[in-house]
């Protein structure tokens, strides 16, 4: 079984999808930087690419356009660190 | 069955932030990527949907990561000693049946210690909701072999193989007795959400099997890669109930069979206990 | 039990009454001879009453659903014999550290292992405070009528909720299956105690709080106090600790809150103590004997006395010291091969010479052993 992303691998990104409006609301999602312990389950499991690992391994939301409230991510999230602004 | 109405959409995501137990630190002490907090957080989404009152809840919990679950809730918390949860369930809902008493607790903690009270729980089919979280290890002490460690499988006291066949956790509720038997894994959180709330609701001994990764220790020494590698694998080797019907029995090798897999409506023990006493003092 | 009743009833349902008596409304046992007439008794006169009966699977079964109902605001107890109890004392250490008041009852049989099921012994005495391992303080008490097993019953759940910690009943099979005519208590005769419970808002409560006494109150599940209650060495909020300054204080409650209490759970009983030259030292059903021995003795003349030990647990060393400490010689009678003995050379200055009785062949001491034995020693 292989471990998440394999680096140098060019990923195809789905584009912006989210018929929310996340340009004039807030941003989509909220991730507890304290309790996140970097398992990177949000970031492998999101359909829609969201999500980019920051230096400790931790998501940061890159693409929030893409993101429709699918629920993935934080109902996966072993450590309550994800919250939805809009769910 | 509880529906989710969309006033309690807008609030679920946060709505587990709720019953986490004031003073406990976090995060929890689980390994990044353990299912154990996926199940608590779907735990603590089903109670909440239910509406049930936090003081009516008790949580009773053996020796195991799994066990460690009703400290970072804010329900009434019962960690008791390895493999005798049930035990102590039983003591706790037969005194109060008005409690409301769900055990959490592991394939070690659950079928090798505590096999004899797992089995006579489900014989007397009493009012316990049993969330049985299983990742084929005894995690907490390091990795060694577990009643449902698979025949051939790594642990560190099976460094050349298990010799021995796994136990099927809900095969062995059924034929002890068990109302309620159902299957989920840590990847199909919606489907065990609905079931953990079916298995609540039950009156009579519920049992919920609920799939999930321990990669530090299994996960290592069977070369099943990391938390998002084995929680990948188990979306490929889930099969829900109905599909499994029609496949084979070579087809479902390595599978797991998903959902509710066995109901019934044997009268629970409390009210078979209090019908006869009922009946004992009318009848003097 | 509204009036004073006459009953002929052996000593494992004297145990019965008594419980019911205090209060005990929640039972989960299994059987083991020569105990079972305990469940039985349960099993007919709690449903009675609104009490809850329940025979589990084993012993360890039956120790985890009677500290269940504990926590969950009853008072409850089980009964059992060497066996089962060396099967329950890993549950029982969990009520030692967890504060949960019980109450278990040990009709003691021959040992080790299976042993004599039918037949006596007080082997299982030293067992009463060393049988969990770990550190703690236990309390065991010893009837020796079947009056007292009533009375010694209402005290065990007296010193029980009192202390929030379990107490044995240390009976055995003579005085288990031997029957004889009580009178029993009416109510309001014996002071009948219960824990304390929190007064405080949830909020503010501590489970284990460090209060003046050491023993903190207890509610009961569903009173709103939504408290962790786990046998990891814990704070006084009953969260999991490696902090040395917290695991010594805990360890230091669950020892102090008995034994600087003492005088609360210590009873012996002592006759002819002020001008004895030699003392009996017995308990249980030896107990019986070495009063009539003494009796007997006494008419012939010879200055011997008796000391009853009603509390074994925590032992009695100033009062054994107080009573004992001015007789030449002291026997110490027991049906096992020394272990309260090893507590009076223990406690006695070294001037009183300790003498044991001792007998382990299945049978009870009689007075005339005693007396034969005073005879060989004075």
């Amino acid at each position: 079984m292989t471990n998440s992303d394999t680096p140098g691998q060019t990923k195809e990104r789905p584009g912006p999808q989210s018929k929310y409006d996340y340009k004039n609301g807030p941003p989509p999602l909220n991730i507890n930087m304290k309790w996140c312990k970097a398992c990177n389950i949000c970031i492998a499991l999101c359909p829609k690419d969201v999500f980019e690992p920051n230096r400790d391994g931790k998501p940061i939301i890159a693409r929030a356009e893409n993101c429709t409230q699918c629920t993935i991510c934080w109902v996966h999230c072993p450590d309550l660190a994800i919250t939805s602004n809009y769910k | 069955m509880s529906t989710v109405t969309k006033d309690q959409e807008k609030q679920r995501s946060d709505v587990i932030l709720n019953y986490l137990r004031p003073r406990k630190a976090m995060p929890t002490v689980w390994c990044a990527g353990c299912g154990n907090g996926i199940v608590m957080t779907a735990i603590i989404r089903t109670i909440d949907n239910l509406g049930l009152s936090k003081d009516n809840v008790v949580m009773v919990s053996g020796i195991g990561c799994s066990s460690r679950m009703p400290i970072y809730l804010d329900f009434n918390a019962l960690h008791t000693t390895h493999g005798r949860a049930l035990a102590f369930a039983t003591g706790v809902k037969f005194a109060r049946p008005d409690l409301k008493v769900i055990v959490v607790t592991g394939d070690g903690d659950a079928l090798a210690i505590g096999g004899n009270h797992f089995i006579h729980a489900c014989r007397r089919n009493i009012d316990i909701t049993t969330i049985l979280i299983n990742n084929n290890i005894y995690g907490m002490t390091g990795g060694q072999g577990s009643p449902t460690t698979p025949a051939h499988a790594f642990s560190t006291t099976t460094p050349y193989g298990n010799a021995e066949k796994q136990f099927d956790p809900c095969g062995l509720a059924k034929a002890a007795g068990a109302s309620f038997v159902g299957r989920g894994t840590v990847y199909h959180t919606p489907q065990l959400e609905k079931l953990i709330t079916q298995a609540i609701e039950h009156r009579g001994f519920s049992l919920v099997e609920v799939i999930s990764n321990c990669h530090t220790y299994y996960g290592r020494l069977n070369k099943q890669g990391d938390a998002v590698a084995m929680i990948n694998d188990f979306k490929e080797r889930g099969v829900p109930l109905a599909k499994a019907q029609k496949m084979t029995p070579e087809e479902l090798q390595g599978k797991y069979v998903m959902g509710l897999l066995h109901q019934d409506d044997r009268t629970e023990f409390c009210d078979v206990y209090d019908t006869m006493m009922k009946q004992m003092k009318g009848g003097e | 039990m509204a009036q004073k009743e006459r009953v002929l009833v052996m000593g494992n349902q004297a145990c019965v009454l008594g419980a019911i008596y205090a209060g005990m409304r929640f039972y989960a046992g299994y059987p083991i001879t020569p105990s079972t007439e305990v469940a039985e008794g349960c099993a007919r006169e709690l449903p009675k009453i609104g009490g809850r009966f329940i025979q589990m699977e084993d012993e360890i079964g039956s120790i985890a659903a009677v500290i269940g109902a504990s926590v969950s605001g009853f008072k409850a107890m089980t009964a059992t014999s060497g066996p089962g109890y060396s099967l329950m004392v890993e549950n029982i250490g969990y009520a030692y550290m967890t504060e949960a008041p019980i109450v278990i009852i040990n009709v003691q049989r021959g040992g080790p292992s299976t042993g004599l099921p039918t037949k006596v012994s007080q082997a299982d005495t030293m067992q009463a405070q060393w049988g969990p391992h770990g550190d703690y303080t236990a309390i065991a008490v010893a009837p020796s009528t079947i009056y007292e097993t009533v009375t010694e019953t209402v005290r065990a759940f007296n010193l029980a909720e009192r202390f929030r910690t379990p107490v044995t009943i240390l009976l055995d099979e003579v005085l288990g299956h031997s029957r004889q005519v009580v009178t029993l208590p009416e109510l309001g005769e014996l002071e009948v105690i219960n824990r304390v419970k929190p007064t405080c808002t949830p909020e503010d409560f501590e489970a284990f709080a460090m209060t003046e006494n050491f023993v903190s109150p207890m509610p009961a599940y569903g009173d709103g106090y939504r408290y962790v209650c786990t046998g990891l060495t814990h704070d006084t909020h009953g969260f999991t600790t490696n902090r040395p300054d917290e695991i010594a204080p805990k360890l230091y409650k669950l020892r102090h809150k008995i034994i600087d209490y003492r005088d609360e759970i210590v009873k012996l009983r002592e006759e002819h103590m002020d001008d004895a030259e030699i003392a009996f030292i017995s308990y249980g059903t030896v107990a019986r004997a070495a009063l009539q021995a003494t009796d007997i003795v006494r008419k012939a003349g010879v200055k011997v006395g008796a000391v009853q030990l009603f509390t074994i647990w925590p032992f009695p060393d100033e009062q054994i010291r107080q009573l004992c400490g001015k007789c030449r010689k002291v026997i110490v009678a027991e049906l096992n091969m020394g272990q309260v003995i090893n507590e009076v050379r223990r406690v006695l200055p070294p001037d009183v010479e300790v003498h044991g009785l001792q007998r382990y062949d299945g049978e009870i001491l009689t007075p005339m052993q005693l007396v034969e034995k005073l005879e060989e020693v004075i």
